[in-house]
């Protein structure tokens, strides 16, 4: 059992090396240059936010403590692959148990399976292992961002990380149990609660089409390792295309349900106003005449290599970032540099499929002054960014084309 | 019932297994009247970051949501009282 103690203990040793030998290391690696936040975030991150490393991590943005929300700062996306000690951390409910991967059970079963069967981490990894490069991505990343702001985490742009993950398909366990044809979602829950026993504990729901994707993975491997604690050691499901909320982490129960499945987090959380975004896929159970669940990424992309405001040189100025949506890969990314008015092609870096980062660069010729550029992806179904802020009261799928200006000199 | 059957495998689950959580700093919120039942109630179930962070863009009525929400969706067990004078010490002091 992974105790809290050894888990620090583990952590200290990690910090204690980085760090030169320290004798009694801190918990916390304090960030001496401070927090930079975005323009546009609320004032009050002035206080919430600081880099602080959590046990096995390096420093991320900390939002909130308990549960912990941690986002990777901008400088962590320099490669299409975000380290596991660099990756974003998200939990809506604050009794994390450190799960014991000798004694951990995934129960499978529920009213729209003919049987029920409890798998071992041992039976899970004994599984045909599959590899999938997938962006996990929390529905709000950007909340932060939001004209007007609205309640929740404050996230910047780092609520985001893609990584290889390995494991065992999902249909596989469910084939182990049998779909009956009444089966209309698979629900799941993971290993932690609330603090307190009346607030909802965080069960999600998928479509049986979803669930049953050959893509959609129960992972016991992140990046070649296993899984940090804090991304859903021992096991998480992995869901490609569609936004974090799904990806339940220490996952301990998939119940097959000839019902939609109720509760908070089904609704009234994690809904978009029914028509409002371009998604093509749905969660038509789920759906009711004004709202549906947020499901598959909308086309995003993020400049890396520089912050607004930077100072660069005069001259030729490579401006870098990242790009993804929802499955259907990116088929190009183009910068403009006069607001707007005219785009060139960025180039293209390595596809690593269809639902990772696509890395993308872009050649300033910075003139004296200020140089702003904008950056707009374009996915291989034809859908673009958009110039103005969808608003929607909880603040998801902000994927407005960023500008950054550059001051050379 | 499926809900039943999902807080019983958590519990089996999390048996014996101690919260390998953040350890978590002192967050400090302005003084003023109703501090302390802010910090009793709020910080019973989630650090108090949350409310530095979402702020100071809710205004009285944003606040009383949220705060609402917190007993009706979440279950806090916060009486009608309490609520007021929490909902009137986030609307002074992280506010709009």
């Amino acid at each position: 059992m992974l105790t809290r103690r050894r888990l620090l203990e583990g952590a200290g040793a990690g910090i204690a090396v980085a760090g030169g030998g320290l004798d009694v290391p801190p918990l916390f690696a304090a960030n001496p240059v401070g927090v930079a936040l975005s323009p546009g975030m609320p004032a009050g991150l002035d206080s919430a936010a600081a880099m602080e490393a959590l046990p096995g991590k390096q420093p991320l943005i900390k939002l909130s403590y308990r549960p912990p929300n941690y986002e990777s700062p901008l400088e962590y996306f320099d490669t299409p692959i975000t380290p596991n000690d660099r990756f974003y951390v998200r939990y809506h409910l604050s009794e994390i148990p450190g799960v014991d991967a000798k004694t951990y059970k995934i129960a499978v079963g529920g009213d729209g399976a003919s049987g029920q069967t409890e798998i071992t981490f041992d039976e899970l990894k004994n599984f045909p292992a599959y590899e999938v490069v997938a962006v996990n991505q929390c529905s709000g990343n950007r909340r932060g961002l939001s004209k007007p702001h609205v309640p929740g985490v404050q996230w910047g742009h780092g609520a985001m990380g893609c990584a290889r993950w390995k494991g065992a398909r999902l249909k596989d366990l469910l084939d182990k149990v049998g779909l009956k044809k009444e089966a209309i979602e698979i629900a799941f829950n993971g290993a932690e609660g609330p603090a307190f026993d009346k607030t909802p504990d965080f069960v999600k729901s998928l479509p049986v089409w979803k669930a049953v994707d050959e893509s959609t993975l129960i992972a016991y491997q992140m990046n070649g390792e296993p899984l940090p604690h804090f991304n859903g050691y021992p096991a998480r499901l992995v869901v490609p295309g569609w936004t974090g909320t799904y990806w339940m982490k220490h996952l301990i129960a998939i119940n097959a349900s000839t019902k939609p499945l109720g509760g908070f987090w089904m609704n009234p959380a994690y809904r978009i106003p029914v028509g409002e975004f371009p998604v093509v896929a749905r969660f038509i159970t789920q759906e009711t005449a004004t709202t549906t669940p947020i499901t598959e990424m909308v086309v995003n992309s993020l400049i890396t290599s520089h912050v607004d405001g930077a100072q660069v040189k005069v001259g030729k100025i490579a401006v870098r970032g990242l790009a993804w949506d929802g499955g259907y890969g990116i088929r190009a990314v183009e910068a403009s540099t006069d607001g707007g008015q005219t785009w060139a092609a960025a180039t293209l870096g390595d596809d690593l499929g269809r639902y990772a980062f696509r890395p993308w660069s872009f050649v300033l010729t910075a003139e004296r002054g200020k140089n702003t550029v904008m950056v707009n992806a374009t996915n291989k179904i034809g859908q673009t960014q958009t110039a103005e802020l969808l608003f929607n009261p909880a603040g998801y799928h902000n994927n407005v084309m960023q500008s950054v200006t550059l001051n050379a000199a | 019932m499926r809900v039943v059957v999902f807080a019983m495998v958590a519990a089996i689950a999390g048996a014996g297994a101690t919260a390998a959580c953040a350890e978590e700093k002192p967050v400090e919120l302005k003084p003023g009247p109703g501090l302390d039942k802010v910090e009793d109630n709020c910080g019973a179930c989630h650090s108090l970051d949350y409310i530095q962070m979402n702020s100071p863009f809710l205004n009285a009525a944003g606040w009383n949501a949220e705060v609402t929400k917190m007993i009706k969706a979440f279950g806090a067990p916060i009486n009608d009282a309490d609520a007021k004078v929490i909902v009137d010490y986030l609307a002074k002091n992280y506010g709009m």
